[in-house]
């Protein structure tokens, strides 16, 4: 099953919505999409210095993703506005990444295919790769559920309920790099935060609780994921771009049914 | 034994120096009031006591084991999030429908459960705060300017559920207010804050002591009162008089 390319393409997919889907939901809910950006444009930074020590581009990205999330949360609140930080740090490790790799002489690199993902290349290892970082992406947020919550609804509360509300942004902060990491094969830098950010954003019509938010989120990342590649193998269309285009038509569907029934304040 | 006790405490914020040498004991059953001028520390002092902001000198100590229900000054629900009343209240606490329930009624909104937090208004969302915050029944509730956004009727009624609460469950209360004409009578203890503990004691012992004078005026009144302070006073205080003469 797995010696099909398509399968192989399918379930990188698959596995990088799952992901993104609970992740993402935070990302709306406490505002951080331009975090998630940055953290993404960085992960080009790892692709370099992985293909200039000959480390595992998953290795590289992780480390750099881990670094510019850090760096980001301890520079909060320093005199700069977040979103302005965000734009220095973010453009700057993008800029620094693409000249990194310029140097890369006697190395062919496809930029295109880190920029912009190259799903059907992903092999067997890779999809170990990507469900193993999927899956401590999603134990994590799932061990962590109630206090991630509460402690994006209100900072005291979180601590008047006996635990660091910074200790669990932390460890938002570390999913967000694992999953940056594992989903640079398949949608590539420029489009990891559309994954996390559009199927969080379309399932908010259609729930009615954080929970199940997170798993309409996750259907409609998976959906697709298989419904983009289809469509990439049928009109010969660039994958990852395909699957971002799907989440968005249906991100816009759901979104003009909900205007449409709305009654709620 | 004491609930909460305050010793020395100094919380400073890079140079500035918040709260200096606050002294404070909370016993068992009592509604405490803190009032004090803008800047005068009193959300740091509820920080340090739920240990979400450091001492730099003093110490707080809590009764061993003692469950502390909190109601946060506002509590921002972004519209992206869907939550209802009822996964709200059981966040943090592995609590029944039921005892949901209960909590809503001694709180005054028995019909929300199934409603939507971003539904509410001001006066139910802040009740609903205060359910949650009943609902393991804690030994002291901590309110930090819990009827900010109120009306004067809606925060009125609101002090008259926290009573309802003491008179039901013989919980303790420690609260923030600006209202002063309001927490006066409502309270057994009132602490006058202003950097440190300027004065404190029944409601009638500091209305009519010379330091919450100087920071507060003779008058009853709240916004008057704080602007005649800061053209009368000679009691040395270093809070900025620009942000208070601006609300005028």
């Amino acid at each position: 099953m797995l010696d099909d390319f398509m399968m192989r393409a399918t379930l990188a997919g698959i596995g990088v919505a799952f992901a993104a889907a609970p992740l993402g939901c935070f990302v709306v809910w406490r505002r951080m999409a331009y975090f998630g950006d940055a953290t993404a444009h960085a992960a080009i930074l790892g692709v370099a210095l992985s293909l200039t020590f000959q480390m595992s581009i998953f290795t590289g990205a992780l480390a750099v993703a881990l670094v510019m999330a850090l760096t980001v949360s301890l520079l909060a609140g320093r005199g700069y506005a977040m979103d302005t930080l965000l734009g220095v740090l973010a453009h700057s490790a993008l800029a620094f990444g693409l000249v990194a790799v310029s140097f890369l002489s006697g190395v062919r690199i496809d930029l295109m295919a880190y920029l912009f993902g190259d799903i059907l290349a992903v092999s067997r290892s890779d999809l170990v790769v990507i469900w193993g970082g999927a899956a401590l992406v999603v134990a994590l947020i799932v061990w962590r559920w109630s206090q991630l919550l509460t402690a994006t609804l209100n900072e005291e509360l979180a601590y008047a309920s006996g635990f660091d509300p910074r200790r669990e942004q932390l460890i938002l902060t570390l999913s967000l790099a694992v999953t940056v990491a594992v989903a640079v094969k398949v949608v590539g830098v420029l489009l990891i935060a559309a994954m996390l950010i559009i199927p969080a954003a379309a399932a908010r019509n259609l729930a009615r609780s954080p929970e199940t938010m997170a798993l309409i989120a996750a259907g409609i990342g998976a959906l697709s994921a298989i419904t983009g590649l289809r469509a990439a193998y049928v009109f010969d269309t660039p994958a990852g771009p395909s699957i971002v285009c799907v989440a968005a038509i249906v991100f816009a569907c759901l979104g003009l049914i909900g205007w449409g029934t709305q009654d709620r304040a | 034994m004491a609930l909460i006790t305050v010793e020395k405490l100094s919380v400073r914020y890079g140079a500035h120096t918040v709260l200096h040498h606050v002294d404070m004991v909370i016993e068992p059953g009592e509604i405490v009031t803190i009032v004090g001028p803008n800047g005068s520390g009193k959300t740091s002092l509820l920080r340090a006591i739920i240990g979400a902001t450091r001492p730099c000198a003093g110490q707080v100590s809590l009764k061993p084991g003692l469950k502390i229900g909190y109601v946060p000054q506002k509590l921002h629900v972004d519209p992206t999030l869907p939550i209802s009343v009822e996964r709200f209240m059981r966040l943090t606490d592995p609590v029944s429908r039921r005892q949901c329930v209960e909590a809503l009624e001694s709180a005054g909104v028995p019909d929300l459960l199934q409603r939507q937090m971003s539904q509410l208004s001001g006066g139910q969302f802040q009740r609903v705060l205060l359910a949650r915050a009943l609902i393991n029944r804690p030994d002291i509730l901590l309110l930090d300017e819990a009827t900010q956004g109120l009306d004067q009727r809606g925060s009125a009624s609101f002090y008259q559920q926290i009573e309802a609460v003491r008179r039901e469950t013989g919980c303790a209360i420690l609260m923030i207010s600006h209202e002063l004409h309001v927490v006066m009578s409502a309270s057994d203890r009132v602490i006058c804050l202003n950097g440190h503990v300027c004065c404190e004691g029944s409601p009638a012992v500091v209305a009519s002591a010379p330091e919450y004078r100087a920071l507060f005026g003779t008058g009853t009144g709240g916004a008057l009162a704080l602007y005649r302070h800061e053209h009368d006073h000679n009691h040395d205080h270093d809070h900025d008089a620009s942000t208070q003469e601006a609300a005028e």
